[in-house]
C-alpha cells in the first residue's frame, strides 16, 4: 500500500493547474512516475472512488477528484455509502 | 490599541454556496446573526483581522503538516474553490505582514508557529470574510490549524494560541479583530454529510462562552470523532476564541441547526470593551 502516494497525487490535482494539466495531456507517464501499486495505479486511472475510498482516501481529498471524473454529488455519496455497506466505514485519519 | 472585537462562527462552504436550501426562518435567524455581527465590527472600527481557520488540504499535505500556520503574505488569494460552487468572487484580500510577524514573535515563548508568505483562502476563511467584510478590503492575518491529519494539536496548545493572539494585539498600536472560524460537528464528504449532533455542539459553545479551559482541554480525539464526526476537530478554532478572551463576557447571537448546510449555524460575540 502506498496510500500516502495516491493522496499526494489528488493533493496535487486539487492544488496545482500544472498537474492537472499534465493529468490531462499525459496521465500514463504520470501515473507511470508516481510510486503507486498497481492497483492504486488502476484506481486513479480509471477513476474508481468506490477503490480509492476503501483504500482509505480521506474524503476530503477524494470528493473534489470524484467532481473532476464527472460524478454527480448524490452519486459520490451513494458511491461511499456502497462501499460501507459491504467493508464498514473506513478509519477517518 | 488591544483587540476590539472577537467573535467565532461558521465556514460551512454551504452556507454561501447552498444558501436557499436552509429554509427561510433558518436563514432569517443565521444572516440575521452574521449582519449584527457584521454591525459590530464595523463599529469596534477594526483596522485588521486575524482568521484563526482549519486545514481543508488547501495549503498543507502530509509531506509537511504544521499544527499552526500564521500568513504572512502581503495578500492572499482565494478562494480556491470553484466560484459555481462557493458563489464567493475570486479575489486578493490585502494582508498584514507585521502584524502576521507580531503574533509568531508574541507566541514564540509558548508556540512554535510555522509562518507561510503564500497561504490561499479557501471557504474557511472566505465564508466569514463574506459575511463580515464583503468588500474583502479589510487587512487579514490567516492562521491555518492542522484539524485534518493526525496527529492534531492539542486543545491545550489551541487555548494557548488565543492567549498569544489577545497579548500580541493588546501590544499593537492598530485595532485588530480576532474570527475564529471553526466547524461544529459534521462528516464532511461522507454519507453523513448533513447529520449534526446538537447537543454535542451546544456542549462545545457553551464551554467556550464560560471560558472554561478545563472542559475544552477534556475533549479527546477518539471521542470527538466517534461523536461529532470527522470535522468536529475544527472545535480546536473555538478553543482559541476562548483562550483569547478570557475574562470577557460573550453573547450567543445565533444557535441555530441546519441540516442543509450541515453545521449548526452558530454565531457567538465576545464583546470586546474598547
Ligand atoms: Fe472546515
Amino acid at each position: 500500500m502506498s496510500l500516502y502516494h495516491v493522496q499526494k497525487l489528488l493533493f496535487g490535482l486539487n492544488n496545482d493547474a500544472a498537474l492537472r494539466d499534465r493529468w490531462a495531456t499525459d496521465r500514463a507517464a504520470l501515473l507511470a512516475d508516481a510510486a503507486l501499486e498497481a492497483s492504486e495505479r488502476a484506481a486513479l486511472e480509471s477513476g474508481d472512488v468506490a477503490a480509492l475510498y476503501a483504500m482509505g482516501v480521506h474524503p476530503l481529498l477524494l470528493a473534489p477528484f470524484a467532481g473532476r471524473c464527472g460524478l454527480a454529488w448524490p452519486d459520490y455519496l451513494a458511491t461511499l455509502a456502497a462501499v460501507e455497506q459491504t467493508s464498514g466505514i473506513p478509519d477517518p485519519r | 490599541m488591544p483587540l476590539v472585537f472577537a467573535a467565532a462562527l461558521n465556514h460551512a462552504p454551504g452556507i454561501t454556496g447552498r444558501r436557499d436550501n436552509a429554509t427561510p426562518a433558518q436563514r432569517d435567524v443565521f444572516f440575521g446573526a452574521c449582519a449584527r455581527l457584521r454591525e459590530r465590527l464595523e463599529a469596534a472600527r477594526a483596522e485588521a483581522l486575524v482568521v484563526v481557520s482549519p486545514e481543508h488540504w488547501t495549503n498543507f499535505f502530509l509531506s509537511a503538516m504544521p499544527a499552526f500556520c500564521v500568513g504572512r503574505g502581503e495578500s492572499h488569494w482565494g478562494p480556491v474553490e470553484d466560484e459555481p460552487f462557493l458563489k464567493i468572487p475570486r479575489t486578493r484580500v490585502p494582508g498584514a505582514p507585521a502584524l502576521a510577524d507580531a503574533i509568531a514573535e508574541v507566541a514564540a515563548e509558548h508556540l512554535d508557529l510555522a509562518y507561510s508568505e503564500e497561504l490561499r483562502l479557501d471557504h474557511g476563511v472566505m465564508v466569514p470574510l463574506h459575511l463580515l467584510v464583503p468588500a474583502m478590503g479589510l487587512p487579514v492575518v490567516p492562521i491555518i490549524i492542522n484539524c485534518l491529519a493526525q496527529p492534531l494539536p492539542h486543545m491545550a496548545r489551541c487555548w494557548t494560541l488565543g492567549e498569544a493572539l489577545r497579548r500580541a494585539c493588546d501590544a499593537r498600536a492598530e485595532r485588530i479583530g480576532l474570527v475564529c472560524a471553526g466547524g461544529l460537528s459534521h462528516w464532511p464528504a461522507t454519507p453523513r454529510s448533513g447529520k449534526l449532533n446538537v447537543p454535542w455542539d451546544r456542549d462545545v459553545v457553551d464551554a467556550v462562552l464560560a471560558h472554561d479551559r478545563a472542559r475544552l482541554l477534556a475533549y479527546r480525539d477518539d471521542d470527538i470523532v466517534r461523536e461529532a464526526g470527522p470535522g468536529g476537530h475544527e472545535i480546536r478554532a473555538w478553543a482559541v476564541l476562548a483562550g483569547a478572551t478570557e475574562g470577557l463576557g460573550g453573547e450567543l447571537l445565533c444557535f441555530e441547526p441546519i441540516p442543509a448546510y450541515a453545521v449548526t449555524g452558530a454565531v457567538l460575540d465576545m464583546r470586546v470593551a474598547a
